[in-house]
């Protein structure tokens, strides 16, 4: 079972072949079976599971219901769940029950989904590898000794593993499409502003954006369209019309104009990674892509102007961890100050710390103009890149991390290595832009992901672009070694 | 060495929206603790903000009012600091683009002389919680019910002189805030709070003295004593060759004294950017014009206008005119009651003692205006005398229904028939042959109060009814004879 | 660019976190190499750019002033670590 499309599964559980329930038992018993070795998952839902998937039959039996109703995802761990423990994998919120679902999960709980439990991520989704989780590394189910990458680590891994049908992620710096390009699926981040964030633990608001992650782009879509559209919550949410996804699944590539940006084929790309991503666009070619070189000059600033932006709005997002109305709390404070250093400091991982240390330092007084209002300025400059670009292409395509997934400790102890394996994935989070990883052409047996940058609120033509490559190749159906 | 106060306020007034300004809880006051704290004012994780268009409708009627720049577009940002009334850890407040710009009021000093005083800006803001010190085992206990209350922070320039001109301004703010219905202004609620920065000069010097921050002011008596306080404190301290130090103090009303903030001495570094939940405010022409459009008379324009259409002195215009309510009382009532001097002399005298000593404001008093006009035109017409008048209301205040009502069911209306007053004028002179002689007799300055006694027995014989001008020129009359 | 360890302390108060000796030299050392990663924004002219602070060229949305939420404290507090009569304890606050 778990190797069908969610439209196949859909299709099934409406003949009778096999009900919600019993497909529910089927993930939860090989998350049971395979999790152990990839953590993939922080809390498992069974009894939540399954009382979803009896609601969902008998919508089902009635007759009712939608595409997704039966169908099990996983949620990462980053949204809020009503009454289940939503720990953003840090030990500051281990005992965080949420008091309300985010958007996201209520608009896939609208859509009759089952929910089988909350997957690993990087802590506070602040990671690459999924190692700076507190309830432990995930391993990448093609190699267990390589990380899964991240943040959305634990739902590309559960995705990979076929531990779900699909699940959420959020994307703020290439968090679905890095680990989607290391597990070897098909991951989006849509447009900011195109999925709200009302109930997603902030990282950077101004960058972060939820989306699905998924064996394919038609399965993908499916998701997409449960959980777009415009939330009067948040204020970011914007006001346009929702296309249907799946409907131009279908549309011819004829003349489609590919952009590839020099900068994302620099000398830092892994030969082999190189060599998959640019067999990947000649299968674009034979679909009758028209293929140009184009550029994008500020990429080298990207990932700097980043790493100012995101830990200045995340050092502010995190104040709010004080140990006074939920979250970890410090043991016997002896007073206030005692009360907020303590909890924070134990509550919160290094990772963290040092990020929250960076975005405190670029706002203060005397370092704001010279950092955080430069790095404001270059992110136009950024974003003016693809403006420029968009005047010429359809869709701009490279590779959506320099090499394959590395070893698990690798990088661990060096930040700046760590964070530059996200250089061609920052960028669209700077400008906001639609941005995709599907996977091509594995190289050592570890999985590639092709990257595909489209216009503001053109989620149709990524997945389009997407679904095509996919009727002509096989990459992502397959599986890793024991799935 | 002659020192020169330089005051400037900041009053953060909250503004009058039913939910908060960046979610959908009330804003009621009083309620039981964190009952009115939804999942944003708790600052939840992945809970965002949402802007409440009253707060900012309510703001634009301000920068009108005082004939302020209204920004056509503005931000929001956030300032970090950790207090435990402030969930988020942050306070979302406006830093380089206020809604409002620059503006000024006119302020009139008690000599009468008129001053100017700048608005440097104002903005919006949310409120932070309420710490609570009683004793929970050594513990404090946090109220975020008022967490996320609009605020409206309006800034002034260091333009004021004196404790007392402080005063005058802060009324004045007051007066309009409340004109506007922008805010309910009770500072026993902490509706409107006053901040004032307070440094000194030696007289005749440019630049500004080190200033520090007076927090916790919560009456415009107290913000007399607390400026005072601070400048002598300041000069004292200057003259004994020390130095003033840039500071927040605390007003302690109990001791009547400021006192360093040991808690916020440290040097605040507040790290201001814009919110990335929120996004640029922009207002377009539509969006102003409707929050001006029930844009009231203001104070200063109507003072004017009573003193021009009723005659009446800038004192008592500027009386009538303190509040919206009482102006508008004032103005159904005289205009009701055609006559402006009985109704000044009325509202001012006997319906104020009434309200004051009830304990009620002109906006719940038991007569109407409307009621009080019907009264002030029984008197101007002549219909009943000033004391029936005092009687009629009395009745009316106890609810036995409108002048005309309670006149004609107690029959008091006045006698102005003058066979009939004749008549009981000449019964009490044939009943009072003594009393006739000796007035008669008397010294002709010493008449006029000897008339007195003769008055008072034709009001009685005619139950205060007759018309008093007409009792005495008839008694004149009847005795010179 | 640098960093102090002195410096480090005087951000880690800013954001209320506890540091060791021994972190602070970790950190200190961190901080150094991703401000010399960063440092590569220093060499841009961006005389005349517009800073840029949210992806999209939109505008503040306003709500209708409706109070839609209703007393939830029972089970928001649920969650609390310290509360007494319905508010929140922390250690004694001195002003």
């Amino acid at each position: 079972m778990h190797n069908n499309s969610i439209t196949q599964l859909a299709e099934g559980l409406r003949a009778g072949d096999f009900s919600s329930v019993e497909l529910t038992r089927h993930y939860l018993q090989r998350i049971n079976q395979l999790d152990e070795g990839l953590n993939s998952f922080i809390t498992i839902t069974e009894e939540q599971a399954l009382a979803q998937a009896e609601a969902a039959d008998k919508k089902l039996t009635a007759g009712e219901g939608g595409v997704l109703t039966g169908i099990p995802i996983a949620h990462k761990d980053i949204f809020c769940t009503q009454g289940v423990r939503t720990s953003c994998g840090s030990r500051m919120l281990d005992n965080f029950i949420s008091p309300y679902d985010a958007t996201v999960v209520e608009r896939l709980s609208d859509a009759g989904v089952v929910m089988l439990g909350k997957t690993n991520m990087d802590e506070f989704a602040m990671g690459s590898s999924n190692e700076t989780s507190f309830y432990g590394p995930v391993r990448n189910p093609w190699n267990l000794d390589k990380v899964p990458g991240g943040s959305s680590g634990g739902s590309a891994a559960a995705v990979a593993a076929r531990l779900c049908a699909a699940a959420t992620g959020t994307d703020t710096g290439g968090s679905i499409r890095q680990p989607a390009a290391l597990c070897g699926i098909t991951g989006i981040k849509p447009t900011y502003g195109r999925v709200s964030r009302y109930g997603m633990i902030a990282f950077a608001s101004s960058l972060d954006q939820a989306g699905p992650m998924a064996a394919s782009a038609e399965d993908a879509a499916l998701m997409l369209q449960a959980m777009a559209g415009f939330d009067q919550r948040d204020s970011t949410s914007m006001q346009q019309p929702l296309p249907d996804y799946s409907a131009t699944l279908n549309e011819s590539l004829q003349g489609l104009k590919v952009g590839l940006p020099k900068e994302y084929f620099d000398e830092g790309l892994d030969a082999g990674v190189r060599q998959s991503v640019e067999q990947a666009i000649e299968v674009y070619t034979a679909l009758g892509a028209e293929v140009r070189e184009i550029t994008l000059p500020n990429t080298g600033l990207a990932v700097a102007t980043y790493y100012v932006v995101a830990p200045a709005e995340c050092s502010s997002n995190l104040s709010r961890f004080d140990g006074v109305r939920g979250g970890y709390r410090c043991d016997n404070p002896v007073d206030l100050e005692d009360l907020y250093k303590r909890s924070r400091s134990e509550g919160f991982g290094e990772e963290v710390k040092l990020r929250i240390l960076i975005g405190a330092y670029v706002l203060s007084a005397g370092y704001y103009d010279a950092y955080y209002l430069k790095a404001q300025k270059l992110r136009h400059l950024i974003s003016d890149d693809f403006k420029q670009a968009f005047e010429d292409v359809d869709v701009i395509m490279g590779p959506a991390s320099p090499t394959t997934a590395f070893g698990v400790g690798e990088k661990s102890d060096d930040p700046v290595s760590m964070y530059l394996s996200d250089v061609y994935t920052i960028a669209t989070n700077m400008a906001g832009l639609p941005g995709m990883s599907i996977p091509c052409a594995p190289v050592g047996g570890l999985p590639v992901g092709l990257q595909i940058i489209g216009n503001y609120f053109d989620e149709a033509r990524l997945l389009n672009v997407a679904h095509q490559f996919q009727q002509q190749t096989q990459w992502h159906q397959q599986l890793p070694e024991g799935v | 060495m002659q020192w020169e106060t330089v005051i400037g306020l900041e009053i953060h007034t909250q503004l009058a929206t039913s939910s908060k300004i960046f979610s959908g809880a009330a804003t009621v006051f009083g309620a039981e603790p964190n009952t009115q704290a939804c999942l944003v004012d708790l600052g939840m994780p992945g809970v965002l903000p949402v802007l409440n268009r009253e707060a900012v409708r309510l703001a634009v009627m301000f920068g009108t009012a005082i004939g302020a720049e209204i920004r056509r577009r503005s931000v929001f940002d956030r300032k970090n600091y950790f207090y435990p009334d402030l969930p988020k850890g942050y306070q979302i407040s406006q830093l380089e683009f206020p809604i409002v710009g620059p503006g000024e009021v006119e302020i009139i000093l008690e000599d009468g002389e008129r001053r100017i005083i700048g608005v440097t800006r104002a903005h919006l803001e949310e409120d932070a919680g309420k710490s609570l010190h009683e004793d929970f085992h050594g513990m404090t206990g946090i109220d975020l019910n008022r967490a996320g209350t609009p605020l409206l922070e309006i800034v002034s320039e260091p333009d004021m002189r004196s404790a007392v001109e402080a005063v005058i301004y802060a009324k004045k703010i007051h007066q309009i805030v409340r004109y506007l219905g922008v805010s309910d202004g009770n500072m026993q609620e902490g509706s409107f709070r006053c901040d004032a920065n307070v440094s000194v000069r030696p007289l005749g010097q440019e630049e500004l003295g080190t200033r520090a921050e007076l927090k916790n002011i919560n009456s415009f008596r107290f913000l007399e004593r607390a400026i005072n306080y601070e400048v002598e404190r300041q000069i004292e301290l200057i003259e004994e060759g020390g130095r003033v130090v840039q500071e927040t103090r605390l007003y302690d009303s109990d001791k009547d004294e400021t006192r360093s903030m040991r808690s916020k001495e440290e040097a605040n570094d507040y790290r201001y950017f814009p919110d990335p939940d929120l996004l640029p405010v922009e207002l377009d022409d539509a969006f102003i014009e409707d929050a001006v459009a029930d844009l009231p008379e203001m104070p200063d324009v109507r003072r004017a206008r009573f003193e021009a259409d009723f005659g009446l002195s800038q004192q008592d215009a500027a009386t009538l005119t303190g509040s919206r309510e009482l102006a508008d009382y004032f103005e159904t009532a005289a205009t009701i009651g055609g006559d402006t001097r009985l109704s000044v002399n009325w509202v001012m005298g006997e319906l104020s003692a009434a309200l004051n000593k009830a304990g009620l404001d002109i906006a719940s008093s038991p007569v109407s205006a409307g009621q009080f006009g019907g009264l002030i035109k029984r008197m101007a017409d002549n219909t009943i005398s000033g004391k029936i008048a005092k009687e009629v209301f009395e009745a009316m205040w106890s609810g036995d229904g409108s002048a005309d009502e309670i006149i004609d069911a107690r029959g008091l209306k006045q006698i102005t028939d003058s066979g009939a007053i004749e008549a009981i004028v000449d019964e009490v002179i044939a009943n009072s042959p003594q009393q006739v002689e000796n007035y008669r007799q008397a010294d002709a300055e010493k008449q006029p109060k000897m008339l007195g006694f003769f008055v008072g027995q034709v009001m009685k014989a005619s139950k205060g009814k007759a018309n008093p001008q007409q009792v005495n020129e008839l008694l004149r009359e009847k005795l010179s004879g | 660019m640098s960093f102090d360890q002195s410096e480090v302390e005087k951000i880690a108060h800013l954001a209320r976190l506890a540091v060791s000796d021994d972190e602070a030299q970790h950190l200190t050392a961190d901080l150094s190499r991703i401000l010399d990663l960063v440092a590569v924004m220093e060499k841009v002219d961006t005389s005349g750019v517009e800073a840029m602070a949210h992806p999209l060229h939109m505008t503040q949305r306003l709500r209708t002033d409706e109070v839609t939420e209703t007393d939830q404290r029972d089970q928001n507090q649920k969650i609390a670590p310290a509360t007494e009569a319905g508010l929140y304890l922390v250690p004694r606050v001195i002003e």
